[in-house]
């Protein structure tokens, strides 16, 4: 018999003009896995804010057991059973998890008698569940896999019966995600209802048992899970349909272009975090760099393109030396010799967001014909040329004049990579290119690098997301603790090696 | 035994002067851990010396005066929140706001109430408070060692040089021991893990505050009721500021933020023994020389011995919930 946990009525949030939640119903059976899926921006994390009452909602009902709650404050939901692991921990860093999780629930005013019953549950609370953690440990000191282990286990201690993840697989290896819905599997067992949020149409189909999909703030389907498969969900999230597979053309390869020899970086804090690090890209390929977020890829990334200084090694362009320690050339000059770069970041350092778009369609290129002339800004022609622009990369709304934090990310992201693939650079740099974008600009970006790559250019990718390596790259190296540690042509190589080469077992 | 008794002269005197700045630093530390930026130590310090000073004289009684400079300096710590916690404004400038204002406010109030600019009226001893001797002082001065510990050193304080020793481990018990201690450290490292935990980050700040309020206001009474019997104009002289350096090279932790304090009253009160000194080969030494002393050694010990003062994370940031 099936009963409700959780029934959501007419939720309606919005912040300032921008209405987030739009009648949302939504309801959750007990002991149900509930994935909810939807594209980056479609309201997912808003609502579940909502229910964990971090937001508090413009409108509409919540029922926990069929009783009506009143939600002011994460702590009337905690109450009533609701926990939450947030897509950004929680968790004091320089605290140890004993402490993280007894926060606000010491149940006394001086540690002591309770402090001890805690440390004991939680022991349990760890054997029954095999999260095998040390209480003890500093949370600073624990991988990103544990340090999630410790938001579960938090929520398991003050009492939650609905555990709520927002998009809890973003940061972990495909080992760790194993992990994961392994605990997850023998939580639902026990009786818990999970309530997982993600944009992975992969882990709905792996996990759950209900789906409910949202879309632009609304929601519009819910199914069985066995009923469906992944085409129609993705059909329902961006509301056309969507190529999920790439058409790649054979792979023709030309003369070595971008070669990096013995490369070590210092990041700010001089930390040594990319260690001898050799590659090549030949004209016409992809060469996907993965690893898990922090391994040094954006100091990487950075000396690659200038913006930091190499420590020691090499980096050669079109065979001629542009970069050691002693002299190189700043990303200006690299430009100038067919070097673009998308960076990882892009409102930090791909954008001004706080310009209109035309600005930043033509930043880096502005001092050039047909935009300026004796050092003065040409209007006409680059509204004309950003016009054109925008309509060739399908960047919405179509405005130049429009500020550029209004875009959408996937839009931001197309302002970005149409200015760096209009030049035709001989080598483009590109990190996380869609990071925060919608699948269908997904779709369009990667189409948009392959076509590079079949005209010759030279193209380093580097990604967090394995399964936007593995469909775009020819060849793929694995970067852990600064170092290269593996490298595999992209023919038959399946996530789980790289997953093991990513958290550098092997 | 002249020497032995200048030693103890010199440790009597460190005590005494480094006792502002334990209980500026310890209220630093609850604004700060708390995170929230509290450069207003000084102007709160100055308040409530002048608050003390004319208390006292219109009451009598310096307990009522220092009551009051409690109620002004948790008033002007509430300001401070107002402005930075509850509007999210710039915690510096809502602190330097409160030192400028005070600075002028305690020098015309004095001059439209006593018709002297920034000077209050001498007061009584009913009206101030009074060294203290401990037990059997007199009796145990001439044993040797034990006498002068006990008699020459520990003896003869204000209260407040007491009780601003006696803070210190309450501070750290109460900061490391207990639930109000975790949530203060949490809430200046991580508020959003506060407020997920169901604890409201605004009430948290407020209630630190309060403290900060509370003992910083027995730092002000300490100088202007105790060791001086009256207010002057700027009598602070910078010890709010040098109790917050006191604090971040002790790294925001009370038993390290003592020792900074009592190494910054150690040298003031070497300068003040320096003073008119003849020593061999140098000769005298500028007074001037001698009295920028403590602050030539602030600068250095922060610029080079500390070594990376690392603060609470989440310093100087207003919480905001919705994006």
């Amino acid at each position: 018999m099936v009963s409700p946990i959780l029934e959501l009525t007419n939720i309606n949030k919005s912040f300032g003009h921008v209405h987030a939640n739009k009648n949302i119903n939504l309801t959750i059976n007990k002991g149900t896995i509930h994935g909810i899926i939807g594209e980056n921006g479609a309201g997912k994390s808003t609502l579940m804010s909502i229910v964990f009452g971090l937001y508090q909602a413009n409108s509409g009902t919540i029922k926990v057991n069929g009783k009506e709650i009143n939600l002011r404050s994460p702590k009337d939901s905690i109450i009533n059973g609701i926990g939450m692991v947030h897509q950004h921990f929680m968790l004091v860093e320089n605290f140890t998890v004993l402490e993280n999780i007894i926060l606000g629930f010491e149940g006394e005013l001086v540690f002591g008698k309770n402090l001890e019953k805690a440390k004991k549950d939680l022991k349990n609370l760890c054997d029954t569940y095999k999260l095998n953690i040390d209480l003890n440990s500093t949370i600073s000191d624990l991988s990103v896999g544990f340090r999630q282990r410790v938001e579960i286990l938090k929520s398991l201690y003050r009492g939650a019966e609905i555990l709520i993840l927002d998009e809890p697989t973003g940061v972990l290896t495909p080992q760790e995600v194993d992990e994961l819905f392994k605990i997850l599997r023998s939580l639902n067992e026990e009786g818990k209802t999970i309530v997982l949020i993600t944009h992975k149409l992969i882990e709905i189909m792996d996990l759950t048992s209900e789906v409910s999909v949202m879309r632009q703030g609304e929601m519009v389907g819910h199914t069985k899970t066995e009923n469906t498969n992944k085409e129609q969900l993705a059909e329902m999230m961006v509301g056309r349909s969507v190529l999920l597979r790439l058409d790649k053309s054979e792979l023709k390869t030309g003369d070595v272009v971008f070669k990096v020899e013995d490369l070590t970086v210092k990041d700010d804090l001089d930390v040594t975090r990319v260690k001898n690090v050799n590659l090549e890209i030949r004209a016409g390929e992809i060469l996907g760099l993965a690893g898990v977020t922090g391994n040094g890829q954006t100091e990487l990334l950075e000396a690659l393109s200038g913006i930091r200084r190499v420590e020691s090694g090499e980096i050669y362009l079109d065979e001629k030396k542009v970069s050691d320690s002693q002299n190189f050339l700043n990303p200006r000059q690299l430009k100038e010799k067919g070097l673009a770069h998308v960076p990882e970041d892009r409102q930090r350092m791909g954008l001004v967001t706080d310009f209109k778009a035309y600005e930043n369609l033509i930043f880096g290129y502005h001092d050039q014909q047909p935009f300026s002339k004796s050092s003065i800004l040409n209007h006409k022609d680059i509204i004309s040329h950003s016009k054109k622009i925008m309509e060739e990369y399908d960047v919405r709304p179509q405005s130049p004049n429009l500020i550029t934090s209004n875009f959408s990310g996937g839009n931001q992201q197309k302002i970005i990579l149409s200015r760096e693939l209009n030049e035709k650079p001989k080598v483009l740099l590109v990190g996380q290119p869609t990071r925060g974008v919608d699948i269908g600009a997904i779709e369009f970006i990667h189409q948009r690098l392959i076509d590079m790559r079949d005209r010759g250019a030279a193209i380093l990718l580097v990604s967090v997301e394995l399964d936007e390596v593995l469909s775009l790259s020819d060849r793929i190296v694995v970067m852990f603790d600064g170092k290269i540690v593996g490298e595999k042509e992209n023919k038959n190589v399946t996530d789980r090696e790289l997953g093991l080469l990513m958290a550098g077992v092997v | 035994m002249e020497f032995l008794s200048d030693i103890a002269s010199l440790i009597n005197s460190t005590l005494r002067i480094s006792t502002p700045l334990v209980f500026a630093a310890m209220a630093g530390i609850f604004a700060e851990r708390s995170g929230v930026i509290d450069f207003s130590l000084e102007g709160k310090m100055l308040m409530a010396a002048f608050v003390a000073a004319v208390g006292s004289y219109f009451l009598g009684n310096p307990w009522l005066g220092l009551l009051l400079a409690i109620i002004a300096c948790v008033s002007l710590s509430m300001l401070h929140g107002f402005a930075s916690v509850t509007y999210k404004g710039d915690q510096v400038v809502s602190c330097v706001a409160i030192n400028i204002l005070i600075i002028g406010l305690t020098t015309a109030l004095a001059a439209a109430w006593f018709g002297q600019a920034g000077l209050t009226p001498t007061l009584t001893e009913d009206q101030r408070f009074l060294e203290v001797n401990l037990p059997f002082a007199e009796s145990l001065r001439d044993v040797p060692i034990v006498g002068t510990i006990y008699s020459d050193i520990l003896s003869g304080h204000y209260v407040f040089v007491y009780l601003a020793y006696l803070t210190v481990p309450l501070v750290f018990w109460v900061v490391f021991k207990t639930s109000f201690g975790l949530r203060l450290r949490a809430v200046g490292e991580n508020p959003s893990a506060v407020d997920t935990a169901g604890i409201n980050v605004f009430a948290m700040r407020y209630k630190a505050l309060a403290i900060n309020g509370v003992l910083i206001a027995f730092a002000g009474a300490h100088l202007s009721t105790a060791v001086n019997a009256n207010f002057f104009r700027e009598m602070s002289a910078g010890r709010g500021y040098l109790a917050l350096a006191a604090m971040i090279f002790g790294k925001w932790h009370p038993k390290t933020a003592l020792i900074a304090c009592l190494l910054f009253g150690f040298t003031d009160a070497l300068q003040i023994r320096l003073q008119g000194v003849e020593l061999p080969a140098i000769g005298e030494i500028p007074v001037q020389l001698i009295q920028a002393l403590p602050y030539v050694l602030t600068v250095v010990l922060l610029a080079g011995f500390v070594g990376k003062a690392i603060a609470p994370n989440a310093i100087g940031q207003p919480y905001i919930k919705e994006r």
